[in-house]
């Protein structure tokens, strides 16, 4: 996994509350294995029609938002189901970061595996951000995860709470499995005056 | 200190605290579905294999079909190949697994409470979301993500941040006519669909004692839809007699000691939650969701909302595109929206009792001209009971298609699905744009409403028709 420490790019303002996994990454992609090329069907049913041409609406058609690395959307975003082809679908993109007032939070969790950072920020500094990004699309949001800021051109840095355990697997861009694997006694231990 | 049922059965599994923040939790069952491939998959990359396969179960449902039990009857090879692969993978691994002809197959949330493997206490997960269903036992249950099923599968362990509890009381008496999905939606539209995220939420109180152990397991469903972890209900006579000789059940001396132990799962009386909700259930009418977000719920009674009146230009624009898409119009009645397709099923409701809820109001009636419907039983054993009852009868007699069980029309991967533009009656939890399908309209709602829209072709309020007979 890639690590994760500071990134200044494009973003991409999602100007909707409840954007469920469902529309991240629709249902009948599920049965793809990992390797197909998920950042193609990232807001699959938003961004295309069905005969495959773009919905050139769709926020992510645009110019100026084609090659965001950040997602700053509004409340409740990536809530409903568990699928990790969400956490996928972002990241094959390119996505490196999402920003938003309220996430899923099995979302969260998968993103922290997959080296995609997520910050937690205030409704009303997220609604301003969406208005700057709308106002200027080519405006780049700097992220550094070391300082746990985030902060817009000639702006103040925001302040994010991150969990000091995601914090760590993305800094390092750590493998988790491996590192509960040297815990293996303690399970054992564990387990062996366990009576459940 | 005085403890809540959430931290009792959390502190009996801690392995080890990590000065981060995080506890690693062992697992006392896994619950595995025809979703779980890329996980086993991670496995093998690994080169690792499942560690305590005693502790994990398996049962495809979300790609199989329901109008045979035929796996070859699946066209699409990538479908087959996902139903396929949990087979393979758990026979590999030496994992209990209910395969597509074994009676006992269905949807894995339906599945395990049936057979007595989800009992109170027990820390659960699966890589599903609606894994929060098996609290309704007593249990501590959550979904998973793919990365974390592998760790599951690899070690027996999770690695979690204590989540923040919230204690629903749930007052006063359900009217005729009004469920435990009622209940669930209510309360998503009281507290949003984000209302609940990061908490586990209990639920209690006198509505939640004198509901059935598969009411409670349908507002548990749905506690993911407010966003929670998991939900969960202090086990009672109730859930011992529920589980009381079902098959991976204790039995004998065993049974009683087990009892005697879930005696205690409760939260001592002055435990202290981080938020406390009250709702009066005797003040709810039938629900049904009128939007794209399961918060977006009204009493059948009610009307639209109008755009215009939503509190800032954003909001009236959301609101708008969902009128649209949807096909609805601002301030227009629910009961004068007309429907293509019923669908009663899933894992939210379609247990024996939600059947029989929906066959009440179907017998003697006709599903109405126009109207496709169906019922998916949400296991093998619930579709025998039902036709041991006569049940299948009922909704055949009536124009309903019976068929095979599985996830179905909720999620629509095995491709059971509603054409683009129609508009479905459904028990399921999610109504999500293209859930059911690219283009699907979805309203949810109970059985008994599912049943009543089936056989008068709109949204309908239930009591009406069980008023008329
Ligand atoms: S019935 Fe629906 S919600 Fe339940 S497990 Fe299947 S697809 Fe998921």
């Amino acid at each position: 996994m890639e690590p994760f420490t500071k990134l200044t790019a494009n973003a991409l303002p999602v100007a909707r509350p409840n954007v469920d996994t469902d529309q991240l990454l629709p249902a009948r992609y599920l049965q793809k294995p990992r390797s197909a090329p998920f950042g193609d069907f990232l807001f699959r049913d938003l961004r295309f029609n069905a005969d495959g041409s773009e919905k050139p609406d769709f926020v992510l058609n645009k110019p100026f938002y084609r090659d965001a690395k950040i997602v700053v959307a509004e409340e409740n975003f990536a809530c409903g189901s568990s699928r990790e082809h969400a956490v996928w679908a972002l990241y094959d993109y390119g996505v490196r970061a999402v920003i938003a007032p309220s996430l899923g939070d099995i979302f969260s969790s998968n993103a922290a595996k997959n080296g995609l950072l997520t910050i937690i920020l205030p409704a009303p500094v997220v609604a301003g951000m969406i208005e700057a990004l709308q106002a200027e699309p080519d405006l780049e949001v700097a992220v550094d995860l070391e300082a746990q800021t985030v902060s817009l051109p000639n702006g103040p840095a925001h302040l994010f709470e991150i969990d000091p355990y995601r914090k760590r697997l993305l800094l390092e861009g750590l493998d988790e499995l491996g590192f509960t694997l040297t815990q293996l006694p303690a399970i054992e231990a564990f387990e062996k005056t366990y009576a459940g | 200190m005085a403890q809540t049922l959430f931290d009792k059965i959390w502190n009996e599994h801690v392995i080890l605290d990590r000065e981060d923040g995080q506890t690693l939790l062992y697992v006392d069952s896994h619950f595995l579905q025809d979703g779980s491939a890329p996980a086993f998959e991670m496995l093998r990359q690994r080169g690792v294999k499942p560690r305590v396969p005693e502790r994990a179960f398996g049962t495809p449902d979300h790609y199989v079909p329901t109008d045979s039990r035929d796996l070859a009857s699946i066209k699409d090879p990538e479908k087959r190949a996902m139903a396929d692969a949990l087979r393979e993978d758990t026979a590999a691994a030496g994992i209990e697994f209910f395969g597509l002809n074994d009676p006992r197959q269905g949807i894995i949330h339906v599945v395990a409470p049936e057979q007595g493997m989800s009992r109170p206490g027990m820390l659960i997960v699966c890589g599903d979301s609606h894994t929060s269903t098996h609290g309704a036992l007593g249990s501590l249950a959550f979904g998973i993500g793919a990365s974390e099923v592998a760790h599951v599968l690899a070690t027996q362990t999770l690695w979690q941040r204590k989540p923040r509890t919230m204690h629903v009381t749930l007052n006063g008496a359900l009217h005729p006519g009004v469920t435990a999905k009622d209940i669930i939606l209510a309360l998503i539209a009281k507290i949003s669909a984000a209302g609940a995220t990061g908490y586990a939420v209990e639920y209690a109180g006198p509505a939640i004692d004198a509901l059935s152990v598969e009411g409670r397991m349908t507002v548990c469903n749905m506690t993911i839809e407010a966003g929670g972890r998991a939900g969960m209900i202090a086990p009672d006579e109730a859930t011992f007699a529920y589980l009381k000789g079902r098959p991976f059940a204790p039995t004998g001396a065993d049974w009683d000691k087990a009892v005697a132990a879930w005696r205690a799962l409760k939260s001592d009386p002055d435990a202290v939650f981080d938020r406390e909700v009250v709702m009066d259930v005797g003040a709810i009418a039938p629900m049904v969701t009128w939007g794209n977000s399961p918060e977006e719920a009204l009493p059948i009674t009610g009307r639209l909302p109008q755009p215009a009146d939503a509190a800032t230009p954003e909001k009236r624009e959301a609101m708008q595109r969902t009128m649209n898409y949807m096909g609805l119009q601002p301030g227009m009645a629910l009961g004068d929206i007309t429907i293509d397709r019923v669908f009663i099923g899933s894992c939210t409701n379609g247990r024996l009792e939600d059947l029989q809820s929906a066959a009440e109001v179907v017998r003697g009636r006709k599903v109405a001209a126009g109207v496709e419907a169906w019922v998916v039983p949400g296991s093998g054993p619930v579709k025998a009971e039902a036709e041991a009852l006569g049940l299948d009868r009922v909704f055949k007699d009536a124009g309903f298609q019976w068929r095979e069980a599985g996830c179905s029309m909720c999620l629509a991967t095995n491709g059971d699905s509603l054409a683009a533009g129609q508009r479905s009656a459904s028990t399921t939890n999610r109504n999500f744009v293209g859930r059911q399908g690219p283009g699907s309209r979805t309203h949810l709602m109970s059985p008994a409403m599912a049943a009543a829209a089936a056989v008068t072709g709109r949204l309908t309020d239930v009591r009406d028709l069980l008023g008329s007979r």
